[in-house]
């Protein structure tokens, strides 16, 4: 420990202006800080500091997110057996899952979080946070099938034009890793939709099975969609019990809604996320689809019960981890209720009257995260009015 | 009975090294001096030179936009030194005591004889009226304005404040007196804690009790204002010190300037932290020698550990300190993956570490900032611990885009930096609200006056 500190204290002055490697400093920085808390103290202001950082919050985001990566990765070795029709043990099915997923989360990680050092070295800033929490957010809200390009260039354009165009972590209006979503969704839409890509088909490393040419399996939402029973990757009904645990064919990180229940756990414990907000686009959501199963008799997607609606697709993932984002969502506390219950509702809004796609919580998310100032001005306001009424009652 | 407020936003941090209700007495320091900084924007105008000599009363320097604005001398004996900094701005002027304390002569007065402007105009003569701030803007006050009301705070809730009951102790006549004064200036609003026993505050006369019941920054003048009577667009509102009140009482029980304070000597780093007898900008060796530990490096701190200055041993007490506070500058540096680590012994509002589950521990907190500046990323932070009527996060963000309109409809004329610290103390992106709050007074001041 001592010797890694001394280590770093003499190739620091490399890295300051002028130094050999200055052309690096946001990189260095970034590793200093991430090994090491910084020595400095407080130099205006209050003497003492509360323990908390963004550093830990973020960190805490991922922890929450690991359970429902982990449950994913062993769907996609799941779905690939089931497909194949072929027996396998469960750490066959996650290290295919694994092998799978790995190189998704390295490129996503590789390209933010190389724009975010390029940004923070032309800035002069700390390299922040926030990617670390979105970098691992791409790679679990596409499907197994998206080619590692696209998700290279999706997260290219989310982190640069979503984020840094805007000043970075805390300045971004919609929620970066659903604008990589939306980006894949509208530029390249073949590799998101339909019922070939949710089911990894070939073998890599030996692991995994060859699935014939030809196989598709659609997710369980667009069954819904169709007005069919809902089918899994080997072609029988899936249960609810499937729905629950995430054994089923969907978009690697959003299946399982017990461990995206656990990361909700970690997130409303440790307090890093809003139960406000949590809440009421669960509330939202029932409420709309309630709505609709009593006005649309005609449509499918409308009789889904509303219990199914909550856990099919991403509406769990969606509420836990996207809709909760600070930055993005309402910042007042009034406010949060308005905007959870506005993406509980739109998103069974989208995906009841939208022919065309059958998932509705990304629109809704990222609807929501453009009106949200709005709804925060309107609260705000309200203060703003009692303060002028309190004047214009003394004069 | 009093109107009791109850506050329920707020935390109190529970530090280690809170004062003991005893006194431990002390030397008398030689040298004495006022730092005109202490005095929010005031442009100083020395009037003694090195060599002269002075009484407790003296002018030191003036305002030079108000010269009947005088800043007196604490004690008795010579001025030694007038230190100036860059741009030759003045530092400190630094008298040496005589050891006489000895003060000019001003008379012994009944307070309901006079009118509200003579009490003013002896405040001014005294030099005590230097001590009155007002807000908006968080200034000291001009004597030209006719305030709405004058606000004292009678306690303190800031984590190792003094008890101004101790400090109360055997001065209740000359508080009541000092109450008295104000009220023929004002309507005066006295903020006692639910805590307070003390019957000189409790059936405190000629002034308007308010009883507050809550966490920290229920001893806030500026909270206790917004509870009472926020301030609005046009008003000013005065406050003053519950310790400043007692000099005022002195003046006119006694016919002399006693700025003597009781001040503690708090934080983890002191050994058995407790109260002194100090005249108000005493050299602070005299208090400090012997009694702090010398186990890490130390931070010694003019004032309360939110709202105070990073000062040095050989340094003077600040003109409105009524606390000296000392902790570690680093404590376990170069920690080691902190982001993640337990830390068992740091405390933190938030649940990611363990201190809630221990509410009743005693924390020895470091100067550490322990993370990097950032952009605000979490949402109702400040909230949680700001008890006013007010939106501290879109007032925080006009200030910083330096939108006048936006600030004077959010509330900066109710606001002070201290009431701010808080919010600075629990926010993760660390930003430096307390220099932000200023600059957007500052900066507010200057548009408007």
């Amino acid at each position: 420990m001592k010797i890694l500190r001394n280590y770093l204290n003499k190739i620091k002055p490399n890295f300051e202006e002028g130094g050999k490697l200055s052309a690096l400093r946001s990189v260095f920085d970034g590793m200093e800080t991430f090994l090491f808390v910084p020595n400095d103290t407080a130099k205006c202001g209050v003497n003492i500091h509360d323990a908390i950082d963004s550093k830990r919050i973020m960190s805490f985001v991922v922890i929450a997110l690991l359970p429902a990566m982990l449950v994913g990765m062993y769907n996609i070795g799941f779905q690939n057996y089931a497909a194949a029709g072929v027996e396998a043990t469960w750490w066959q099915m996650f290290l295919y899952g694994l092998v799978n997923m790995l190189p998704k989360i390295i490129v996503s990680y590789g390209v933010g979080l190389g724009i975010e050092f390029i940004a923070a070295q032309i800035k002069k800033e700390e390299i922040h946070e926030g990617f670390l929490v979105s970098g691992l957010l791409i790679p679990m809200i596409v499907p197994v099938g998206c080619p590692l390009w696209i998700i290279a260039i999706a997260t290219a354009f989310a982190v640069i034009f979503a984020k840094e165009v805007f000043g970075g972590t805390g300045m971004n209006i919609v929620n970066v890793a659903l604008i990589a979503r939306a980006f894949i969704f509208f530029a390249y839409p073949s590799v998101i939709s339909g019922d070939t890509v949710w089911v990894a088909t070939e073998q890599i490393f030996g692991l995994g099975a060859n699935v014939p040419d030809g196989y598709t399996c659609a997710t369980a939402l667009q069954f819904a969609a169709n007005g069919t029973e809902i089918l899994g990757a080997t072609g029988s009904a899936l249960t609810t019990c499937d729905m629950l645990t995430g054994l089923m064919p969907g978009s690697i990180g959003e299946t399982s809604v017990i461990a995206i229940a656990i990361g909700a756990v970690i997130l409303l414990w440790s307090g890093v996320a809003s139960w406000k907000v949590m809440f009421s686009v669960f509330v939202g959501g029932i409420a709309m689809s309630l709505l609709f199963q009593n006005t649309l008799p005609d449509n499918p997607v409308a009789q889904v019960p509303f219990w199914q609606h909550l856990i099919l697709g991403g509406f769990c993932f969606g509420a836990v981890f996207m809709a909760t984002d600070p930055v993005t969502a309402a910042r007042t506390e009034v406010g949060k209720y308005f905007y959870g219950f506005g993406i509980g509702a739109m998103a069974i809004l989208i995906r009841v009257l939208n022919p065309g796609y059958p998932e509705g919580m990304m629109l809704a998310i990222l609807l929501m995260n453009v009106t949200a100032p709005f709804i925060d001005y309107c609260v705000v306001q309200a203060n703003v009015n009692a303060r002028a009424r309190r004047l214009t009652k003394k004069n | 009975m009093h109107r009791v407020v109850k506050i329920s936003k707020g935390l109190d941090i529970k530090l280690k090294g809170a004062p003991v209700a005893t006194m431990t007495s002390i030397e008398a320091a030689k040298q004495y001096a006022l730092m005109p900084a202490d005095f929010t924007r005031v442009t100083p105008k020395v009037v003694v030179k090195p060599g002269d000599a002075v009484k407790a009363g003296d002018a030191l320097f003036v305002d030079k936009n108000a010269p009947e604005l005088r800043f007196v001398s604490p004690v008795s004996g010579k001025v030694v030194a007038v230190n100036r900094g860059e741009r030759r701005r003045v530092l400190s002027i630094v008298v040496e005591s005589d050891g006489k304390f000895e003060s000019l002569e001003y008379k012994a007065k009944d307070v309901f004889s006079l009118s509200g402007d003579e009490v003013k105009a002896d405040l001014l003569n005294s030099g005590l009226f230097a001590f009155m701030r007002q807000r908006p803007y968080d200034v000291i006050a001009s004597p030209a304005d006719a305030p709405r009301a004058i606000f004292v705070s009678a306690f303190d809730s800031k984590p190792l404040a003094v008890d101004f009951e101790v400090a109360l102790k055997g001065n209740e006549e000359d508080f009541q007196t000092g109450l008295d004064a104000l009220s023929r200036v004002a309507p005066v609003f006295l903020g006692v804690s639910a805590k307070q026993k003390a019957t000189a505050l409790n059936v405190a006369k000629n002034v308007t009790t308010t009883v507050f019941n809550g966490p920290h920054p229920a001893g806030n003048v500026g909270v206790q204002i917004n509870k009472v009577a926020p301030v609005n667009k046009g008003e000013i509102v005065w406050t003053i010190g519950a310790e400043e009140v007692i000099f005022i009482g002195r003046l006119f029980n006694k016919g002399r300037i006693d700025l003597t304070r009781t001040v503690a000597l708090v934080g983890s780093e002191v050994k058995n932290p407790s109260y002194s007898k100090v005249v108000l900008g005493a050299q602070l060796s005299t208090l400090l020698d012997g009694r702090l530990s010398d186990e890490n490096e130390l931070r010694i701190i003019d004032g309360n550990v939110l709202t105070g200055s990073k000062t040095a041993a050989d340094a003077f007490l600040g003109a409105f300190s009524n606390e000296i506070t000392v902790i570690p500058e680093i404590m376990g540096g170069d920690e080691m993956f902190g982001w993640i680590a337990p830390r068992f012994s740091m405390f933190s509002t938030s649940r990611s570490y363990f201190s809630w589950l221990l509410p009743k521990r005693e924390y020895v907190i470091d100067a550490r900032i322990k993370g990097g500046e950032r952009h605000m990323i979490m949402s109702n932070e400040y909230d949680k611990v700001f008890p006013m009527d007010i939106y501290p996060e879109y007032l925080i963000k006009a200030i910083i885009t330096g939108n006048i309109d936006k600030m004077e409809e959010l509330g900066i004329y109710e606001v002070a930096p201290e009431d701010f610290a808080l919010c600075e103390f629990v926010d993760s992106s660390k930003l430096e609200l307390q220099r932000i709050v200023r600059e957007g007074l500052d900066k507010l001041r200057a548009e408007m006056c």
